[in-house]
């Protein structure tokens, strides 16, 4: 027989409450989640990781508002556990919602910034340029996707920066082609103290190669395969320099010019079969 | 004279290595007692002081013997909270087992089985010692819930504390859950162990990273915490320093244990997280963990795993025991081998390039240095398991600016005691990557001192 005290209390599983869903395309959407852990010290590029269910796989999203207890996020609905993800509503719960995780951006004393942000890469870059954006530095921005209907979180944009250059792969909006055939054209006209550039592995890749030709300073956002967040696993090292950093305690932002894109793009299609067996069940459930 | 040692039975190997059932079956009750006639229970035994968290072994065996099995759990629980875990690894070949009197002549008595068997009898008829707790409304938190966290929360609440245990994870354990593979320590156990502290009244929180979510400062300064305990463990791996070491195919051994172990990739795509090591897989290092992930590794289905290790067999850190299974289970050692580069094609891995060494003079750890010959060996591999150790992680030391730690990150402290005033630590973020038995005596030993703390603060 056990004696306890009467007052003993139960603590019953938390939940992580979804508070609010917006699709911002077809393929992405934002989410609002009830997280005051997560919420408590939160800063302009920490990210969480979740699990959808508990059998889920832990993905990392960076954080791209706190308001109160509540943490928002943007996800793509691409791989399994975002595509899992997307399938929830207001009401449901995700299994679990750590962090925050990772190093707060390093804000710096600059006069102009411009964001270079490509697909999904707009949602990481905002929090960055909304801070920015309150400590009066002129702020800029390019932005890219596949179509006019794939741009995502212009009208928040449009609070923080003075101008916004687009550009879209078929023309639908904005110059025809990648951020990468803005640039150019932009740095013969203005100056830029530093650029943030976040997206795809292959974007980041060759705006670091254009901005080293121009001399302006890249920072980059890394979003590599993760287990644990906490500098445990060190499935999310990177060379830089040939240095090996780990993304989730000493990123997710480097400066970009050292970054070995290659291998990172390597490291991050590794599961590439095991995603594709994954995406099949959830299309037979 | 007493007859020989009652061996355990283990699993056909060439059933085990296709599955991920425990390996080591555990004794019956009759097998369990047969053991148990052996102990001599010495006048002065010499296997007490040689456990690290002195249990009284012959008064357990005696009590065992006598068929007074929920007795003989009681004294293993007074000193040790988690029998059925350290019974099952604990190294007692070279704490208990080594000390013993029986072991002069022959094989020394089982002490780590017995152990086990009164853990495994106790979670199975739900034996529990009655424990009357007057609470003290006191709260003390508690970082990690690894071994040394889950000892530190027990005795704690014993006397009465509110405890709240953090874990960065989704899941309680620490190493338990993450590190150590199901084969050596079902995590069901782990489960019902940490099932019991709730009972306790020990309140665990999943997914909160201290230093992140909430710092020390703030469960100090706002949340009222009287006490806290550091129990974060060792979890950053040590790399090993080698060009090649970030191409696809690599992992540390901590990644791939986690993937099949916490996140369960074994059952993919049941559980979403996969875990891929293909044909030939290299595992660097000889100690305990790196014999986890080679046997884990052969029952993923990898036809040629092979141990590289740089000095001999005999120098081989890990236990005998698991030595021996990997051996029965085909992994292949491969010595006096020292990885000097990986080469891949397209950043995959492709193979590893070793320079074949030979001993030289004694070092200081007393085994012979491994000493390069500048002659090199190439081997192909499809995966790598690099298994060189761990380190404690930072996190906790960039959060909290006063907390001292030497060069090797590990938490200085005195008497358990940091170098914040009522924050405590112990276990392997302050020894260093160790084992299970020596963290939980760590936690257990820094309760009192922390008791003894709040104490010295509220009478003033």
């Amino acid at each position: 027989m056990i004696v306890y005290h009467d007052n003993q209390e139960e603590i019953g599983e938390i939940m992580y409450e979804i508070i609010e869903k917006k699709n911002l395309n077809k393929d992405v959407d934002l989410m609002v989640i009830h997280a005051p852990m997560v919420a408590k010290n939160a800063l302009a590029g920490h990210f969480i990781i979740l699990r959808v269910d508990d059998k889920g796989e832990r993905i990392p999203l960076t954080i791209v508002d706190v308001e109160g207890e509540n943490v928002s996020i943007i996800y793509q609905k691409l791989g399994y556990s975002t595509r899992l993800l997307g399938t929830l509503n207001v009401g449901d719960s995700v299994a679990d919602f750590v962090g925050p995780l990772g190093k707060a951006a390093h804000i710096r004393d600059l006069k102009t910034v411009l964001g270079i942000a490509g697909g999904v890469g707009a949602a990481p870059l905002l929090p960055q340029l909304k801070e920015y954006h309150r400590r009066g530095v002129k702020v800029d921005l390019v932005i890219g996707a596949r179509s006019e209907d794939y741009l995502i979180l212009l009208d928040k944009y449009e609070k923080y920066c003075e101008n916004i250059y687009i550009a879209t792969d078929d023309g639908s909006v904005g110059t025809k082609g990648f951020v990468t055939d803005v640039l150019p054209k932009l740095y013969k006209e203005k100056q830029y103290d530093h650029t943030i550039a976040i997206g795809p592995l292959v974007m980041m890749k060759y705006v670091v190669i254009l901005n080293k030709k121009y001399h302006v300073s890249t920072d980059v956002s890394l979003n590599p395969v993760m287990i644990d967040g906490t500098g445990m696993c060190g499935n999310c090292r990177v060379s830089i320099n040939g240095k090996t950093f780990f993304a989730c305690i000493d990123g997710p932002d480097f400066p970009g010019e050292g970054v070995n894109f290659d291998e990172l793009i390597a490291r991050q299609d590794y599961y590439h079969e095991e995603e594709h067996i994954c995406n099949m069940k959830l299309v037979t459930k | 004279m007493k007859g020989p040692r009652v061996v355990m039975p283990v699993l056909d190997k060439d059933i085990r290595k296709t599955n991920f059932e425990e390996v080591a079956c555990g004794y019956t009750l009759a097998e369990a007692k047969l053991e148990a006639s052996r102990c001599l229970d010495c006048k002065n035994p010499r296997c007490v002081p040689a456990c690290p968290v002195s249990i009284n072994i012959p008064k357990f065996i005696g009590e065992l013997v006598e068929n007074k099995l929920d007795d003989a759990y009681f004294t293993i629980y007074d000193s040790n909270i988690l029998p059925s875990v350290c019974g099952r690894v604990c190294p007692q070949e070279k704490q208990c087992e080594q000390a013993c009197i029986v072991g002069i002549k022959g094989d020394p008595v089982s002490i780590g089985a017995l152990e086990r068997f009164l853990g495994d009898y106790s979670l199975e008829n739900d034996v529990l010692k009655e424990t009357k707790i007057i609470d003290n409304h006191i709260k003390i938190g508690i970082v990690g819930s690894g071994p040394a966290g889950l000892a530190n929360a027990a005795e704690m609440r014993r006397m009465g504390y509110s405890v709240d245990i953090f874990e960065a994870l989704h899941d309680f354990g620490g190493v338990l859950k993450y590190g150590i593979p199901d084969f050596r320590l079902p995590k069901d156990i782990v489960t019902t162990e940490i099932d019991r502290l709730k009972r306790m009244g020990v309140k665990f929180h999943k997914n909160v990273v201290i230093g992140k979510s909430i710092t020390i400062d703030q469960m100090m300064n706002e949340e009222g915490y009287e006490a806290l305990f550091l129990g974060s463990g060792a979890g950053l791996p040590s790399p090993l320093g080698v060009p090649g070491e970030n191409l696809s195919g690599i992992y540390y051994a901590n990644e791939f244990l986690t993937r099949v172990n916490l996140m369960k990739s074994s059952d993919f795509p049941n559980s979403a997280t996969p875990v891929k090591v293909g044909n030939k897989v290299a595992i660097v290092g000889g100690g305990n963990v790196a014999m986890d992930a080679a046997r884990t590794a052969k029952r993923l289905g990898a036809e040629e795993v092979f141990i590289l290790y740089r000095r001999d067999m005999d120098a081989l850190p890990a236990r005998l025991e698991e030595i021996h299974h990997a051996i029965e289970e085909d992994v292949d050692f491969r010595l006096l081998l020292n990885p000097v580069e990986f080469i891949g094609e397209n950043y995959r891995l492709k193979q590893v390039r070793c320079e074949i060494m030979e001993l030289g003079e004694k070092d200081k750890s007393g085994r012979r240095r491994p000493m390069p010959t500048n002659t090199f060996k190439v081997f192909d591999l499809d995966s790598c398991i690099i298994s060189i150790g761990q380190r404690p992680n930072p996190i906790l030391k960039e959060s909290t600016t006063d907390l001292e730690v030497d060069q090797w990150g590990r938490i200085v402290t005195n008497n358990h005691q940091t170098s914040i005033p009522g924050v405590f630590a112990g276990g392997d973020v302050v020894s260093g990557a160790a084992t299970v038995i020596l963290a939980m005596g760590a936690g257990k030993a820094a309760s009192l001192e922390m008791d003894k703390y709040i104490k010295a603060k509220q009478s003033k």
